[in-house]
């Protein structure tokens, strides 16, 4: 099984290839990456359905990290919302 | 040769595209997964537990009937139009990739297939880190591979509780409880009445029992007539308080015990994702479900729905109603013998479909909320200022508090918004677009097609 590697806020993470990027912040032990109005927040639909998982991903804004599959080298970036 | 469109590629849009394409008819399959499947087939070919992953072997044998069929897999319709041809606007590309390509499918027939996402009931607290859908855990859990958290609540209402539990224990993580709000006595008389019919749906009931003996096997509680009415903790989850809760799901003072956990998984049933109906202009049941006739027709020509849009029944269901509407989309005649099978599939499953009424959302659950909790979650609305609105109009409700204005466009909260204020009809069913979409997109997707009727509102 291959591995693949992205950056979180510049921190250097390692996942399956295939996974998501969501599914490799939280095998990696990030429950969050997003605040909305103070509070924290991560996954919660899972099935791309409710936004509120959206990170930046090399510089593209509101990518749905449980649906996004991670590519080799994807610079993901925390998001926060008023 | 009739050209037919399927969007969604789930069990239903699948079962239509393959017995379409077997009459000869010329397919496309439509869907914003990166691979067919769906919710349901979820799996990921490299990491699932197979004990996730049912009915794997007619996922394959219905692979093996899409030879010829095109699949346009990572493509999100984000318009639709009636009229000859019928006419679907899709984007193509990575998830939320800044330049997809569009791409417009013109259609003799769609086959509607988009089935339906978790309905999440607001509860104080359920903002935290650490509370997700009941579909988020299994989509982590076949999708990636990964559970959650070590110490899990399951809580909401209906069957799909149990697949929820069981993907969390096969996982490793311990199911602390499972809460579900149906009492003994409704679920007698709901699942006990008449049980001759389910027992045509066997398949089912051994799919349950199984369910049932993962739960014995950890001596997880399986609490019924009961809610988590309050999710606690300060960062992330560290507790919920369990209540019981009467018939009309109103939480009974005093019966309070707190369960410790780092998850909970919530699931009070699901919505069924109508947009894409709505625009072609289809009939809406009282109930909010697509209306279909006996050959999975809708009101508009051409247009055929099948799955958890014209009825929650899961994807025995599903399978069914798509093979149906397959046949009647490619022009094949009602007295055919093809039909015999999946009507008989369609009359079974019914049965168990009505019975899932059981576990619907009784309009007492608002009695759980605080006036700060927030029910909107894109847009940090809570239930306060959303009853301090009730009276406005829909439009003038949804601009003074911005409830179901956010990203998600009310998917998560508008239902709920409309039992707080008691709303007699759909406030949030509609939307000119189907999915999100950015405004280069729009905008390069008007560009080259001048003539186009798309309306200005942005995603």
């Amino acid at each position: 099984m291959s591995t693949v590697h992205i950056t979180f806020d510049g921190e250097r993470l390692s996942g399956r290839e295939g996974q998501s990027i969501g599914g490799i912040l939280l095998a990696n032990g990030h429950r969050t990456w997003r605040t909305a109005a103070g509070s924290e927040r991560g996954i919660f639909c899972g099935i791309g359905i409710c936004q509120d998982c959206v990170v930046t991903v090399n510089g593209v804004e509101g990518v749905r990290a449980c649906q996004r599959t991670a590519c080799e080298g994807d610079a993901v970036e925390r998001e926060e919302r008023a | 040769m009739t050209r037919i469109v399927v969007i969604g590629a789930g069990p239903a849009g699948l079962a239509a595209a393959a017995s379409a394409s077997q009459s000869g008819a010329d397919v496309t399959v439509v869907d914003e997964g990166e691979r067919p499947g769906g919710q349901f087939w979820r799996h990921h070919p490299d990491f699932t537990d197979p004990r996730l992953q049912h009915q794997l072997g007619r996922f394959a044998s219905l692979q093996q009937a899409l030879k010829n069929v095109r699949m346009l897999s990572s493509a999100s319709v984000w318009r639709v139009e009636a009229g000859t041809p019928l006419r679907v606007h899709a984007l193509v590309g990575s998830v939320d990739a800044a330049q997809r390509r569009g791409e417009t499918l013109e259609a003799d027939a769609v086959i509607l297939a988009t089935g339906a996402h978790d309905r999440v009931l607001p509860v104080p607290g359920w903002t935290l880190p650490g509370v997700t859908s009941a579909g988020a855990v299994q989509a982590l859990a076949k999708r990636d591979g990964i559970a959650l958290g070590t110490r899990t609540v399951v809580a909401g209402a209906g069957p799909f509780l149990l697949p929820v539990a069981q993907s969390v224990a096969i996982l490793g993580g311990e199911v602390v409880e499972v809460v579900e709000a149906a009492s003994v006595r409704t679920l007698l008389a709901g699942w006990g009445r008449r049980p001759w019919e389910l027992g045509a749906a066997a398949g089912k009931a051994g799919e349950l029992s199984s369910y049932v003996g993962t739960l014995l096997k950890h001596r997880t509680p399986y609490r019924l007539g009961s809610a988590v009415t309050r999710i606690h903790g300060t960062s992330s989850v560290e507790a919920v308080t369990v209540q019981r809760i009467d018939a009309d799901w109103r939480p009974v003072a005093g019966t309070e015990r707190t369960v410790e956990c780092d998850t909970v998984a919530l699931g009070h049933g699901f919505t069924p994702r109508l947009e894409a109906a709505i625009q072609f202009g289809c009939a809406i049941t009282h109930d909010r479900f697509v209306q279909v006739d006996g050959q999975q027709l809708t009101s508009i020509p051409g247009v055929h729905a099948a799955g958890e849009i014209t009825g929650i029944g899961g994807a025995d269901a599903a399978l069914a109603e798509g093979a149906i509407a397959g046949l009647a989309a490619a022009g094949v005649p009602e007295a055919d013998l093809r039909y015999r099978e999946p009507l008989g599939a369609r009359r079974r499953m019914h049965a168990f479909a009505e019975r899932l009424k059981t576990h619907g959302i009784r309009s007492g659950w608002t009695s759980w909320l605080d006036d700060d909790t927030v029910v909107c979650r894109c847009e940090s609305v809570t239930r306060g200022t959303i009853v301090e609105y009730a009276d406005a109009s829909a439009r003038g409700m949804r601009l003074a508090t911005r409830a179901g204005l956010g990203p998600c466009q009310g998917r998560t909260c508008g239902r709920s918004v409309e039992d707080i204020i008691g709303a007699s009809e759909s406030r949030f069913d509609r939307r000119p677009v189907l999915s999100s979409v950015r405004i280069g997109e729009l905008a390069a997707h008007r560009a080259s097609t001048p003539n186009t009727t798309a309306e200005g509102e942005s995603a």
